[in-house]
């Protein structure tokens, strides 16, 4: 969330940072999509934050006689096969989607900028190997990477954040290094590279602070992207563990009983949907009013 | 010219083999001894070193490569652990199953989608951009079991018109399968079609605003002459890319939709190869999809020097 706010720019002196939050208020004060989209996102935060108190119910408590309720004002969601209640699994669900999500996020952002700024700045064969490379494993399904490397790895979220960084990472590096190589012909730079400064130095001061909206707004809508490989991966039954509430789970657990109780396997429809598209909407948002032609850069 | 369609090709066939190589080297990293897991925790030493050297684990890695490449090449991916048949035959049979789904999400996910994006395009910040965009918001970002889930619901479960799950096994014809093609080739085409609509919606605005429209519509050209004949061919130039994209995902994204509708196709047999640790047909799969990735980007990128002049030459300036 902060780093989508208040761009994490390597200020040098408090001005830096201040002027880095005005900018950021004014986006937002004069982007309604990505005020939407980061509202959305921020709620979804809380009630991942705030579950226990939201609800009384246990989500993992198996209740036998209360199973497969409609709705009703005990249960508002109703229960699922096992006598769950619907609505405490949806509001902590979010837990394991939103933490790994974020871990992977920040992880293949962090990994990406810097090695393709790296590209960017190095060139020649370290570049042009990296990019084939890039390539090959970009050319299979990222599906069936995450399902390899999961079965051979186990599925602890550990392994999960690897997987969606070795999946990820390639295409961060790619939109990075693209927004870089349009910095590195600047004067600054070649200034920079005259007074002897080195690589590491060159990249966190003068070519990271002038592609900070590129990679916000490649951080959001990889967010997106990562949320919704996690919640497919735990559908197929490769992500969290059963008893865990999540939602792609859920939906995988209660699709059978979808005539009986539908509410059990559209809560947490609803709830993946309106994440994603608070993601999309802050992606979308961001990159109109920083002028990231987001289309182009990414997807 | 020529120099540049060749060039790119041999682009193309280096990726595929470092892919290959990545494919072969991730799949033999998988942890476990496979002779033995094929043969269980209680086999005897000599049975695991049979079979070892039946499968020529006693041989160092890049020998069994070169052995795998070259079988892949004549259209031999060796034998399936689990089911004992020859993996080319079953990933064919699979594979065609699949492409039924994949030729009709295709047809209705690009010519739809185009459609949508270019009236989306035209009526820029009207309602009917407002509607498209905001489902096309909507379509990329729901994952497709969740848009598979709903369609059961919509079309299977309240109004009975298409089944839910396929009975029928890999063997099945295409005109038993064909009842149960629309529902996953639907889902995917929801989901596929969301890149599309965006991406022609954006380029027909970029060229809408130039300068060569605005000439064309001061002449006094009809609005449907100016949209065929001045807009679209350079509009549909960078959707080009997004559509190969699209569908070379495809080759990934039927796992899931598949998955949710028991189709035998060749998704289920990826998940189900995972599962038993068939290495032979994850790599083959592994291959085959690395083959549509690379040859859908390929023939993007020479589509798009086809219909863009500047394209062709730009490698002699360099």
């Amino acid at each position: 969330m902060t780093t989508l706010e208040s761009p994490a720019v390597p200020a040098p002196a408090p001005a830096g940072r201040v002027a880095a939050a005005t900018r950021a208020w004014r986006t937002l004060r004069s982007s309604r999509a990505a005020a939407i989209g980061l509202v959305i996102v921020a709620v979804h935060l809380l009630i991942a934050l705030l579950a226990p108190v939201l609800t009384s119910y246990d989500p993992i408590a198996n209740n036998a006689s209360q199973a497969l309720l409609g709705p009703s004002w005990e249960h508002l969601a109703g229960t699922d096969q096992y006598g769950r209640d619907v609505l405490a699994r949806v509001l902590y669900g979010g837990r394991y989607a939103l933490g790994v999500s974020l871990a992977a996020t920040l992880l293949t952002m962090a990994l990406g900028t810097v090695v393709g700024c790296a590209a960017a700045l190095r060139g020649g064969w370290f570049d042009d190997v990296l990019m084939r490379v890039l390539d090959a494993v970009l050319s299979v399904p990222s599906i069936l990477t995450l399902l390899v490397i999961v079965t051979a790895l186990g599925t602890g979220s550990g392994v999960i954040v690897f997987a969606i960084g070795v999946v990820c990472v390639p295409q961060v590096i790619r939109v990075v290094r693209g927004a870089a190589l349009a910095v590195v012909p600047a004067d600054y730079v070649t200034a920079a590279r005259a007074r002897g400064e080195g690589t590491w130095s060159i990249l966190r001061r003068e070519v990271l602070p002038n592609i900070t909206d590129v990679v916000c707004v490649e951080a959001a809508m990889r967010a997106s992207w990562v949320v919704l490989l996690i919640s497919s991966l735990s559908f197929l039954g490769f992500g969290a563990d059963p008893p865990t509430p999540d939602w792609g789970l859920m939906v995988a657990e209660n699709r059978t009983a979808i005539t009986v109780v539908p509410m059990a396997s559209l809560a947490p429809i609803i709830a993946l949907a309106t994440l994603v598209v608070g993601l999309n909407l802050a992606a979308d948002g961001l990159s109109k009013a920083w002028g990231v032609d987001r289309i182009r850069e990414g997807s | 010219m020529f120099s540049f369609v060749a060039r790119r090709v041999a682009a193309a066939f280096g990726t595929l083999v470092l892919s290959s190589v990545l494919v072969f080297l991730a799949v033999q990293a998988l942890p476990g001894d496979v002779a033995t897991q094929v043969l269980g925790k209680d086999a005897t030493a000599d049975a695991v070193a049979a079979l070892r050297e039946k499968l020529k684990l006693d041989q160092p890695a890049w020998e069994r490569y070169a052995d795998w490449i070259q079988g892949a090449l004549h259209g031999d991916f060796g034998t399936s652990l689990v089911s004992g048949k020859a993996v080319g035959g079953e990933v064919a049979l699979y594979l065609g199953n699949s492409a039924v789904i994949a030729l009709v999400t295709i047809l209705f996910a690009v010519t739809g989608s185009l459609l949508l994006g270019i009236l989306a395009g035209l009526y820029r910040d009207r309602w009917p951009d407002h509607l498209i965009s905001t489902v096309s918001l909507v379509g990329m970002s729901v994952p497709e079991f969740v848009v598979a889930t709903v369609l059961v619901l919509c079309f299977s479960v309240a109004l009975p018109m298409f089944p839910a799950v396929v009975l029928y096994g890999p063997e099945a014809s295409v005109g038993q399968l064909l009842p149960a093609v629309w529902l996953p080739a639907a889902a995917l085409a929801v989901v596929m079609a969301a890149y599309i609509v965006r991406m022609a919606r954006t380029s027909v605005i970029d060229v809408m605003a130039s300068e060569y429209v605005t000439t064309a519509r001061l002449k006094g050209l009809s609005t449907w002459r100016v949209v065929t004949r001045h807009t679209l061919p350079s509009a549909l130039l960078p959707t080009l890319h997004v559509i190969a994209l699209n569908v070379a995902w495809l080759a990934g994204g039927v796992a899931v939709v598949e998955n949710v509708f028991n189709y035998p196709g060749i998704g289920k047999l990826m998940l189900s190869s995972v599962q038993n640790r068939d290495l032979p047909v994850i790599q083959a799969i592994a291959l085959i999809s690395a083959v549509v990735y690379v040859v859908c980007n390929l023939a993007a990128d020479l589509g798009a020097m086809a219909l863009n002049p500047k394209l062709r030459t730009r490698g002699r300036t360099r």
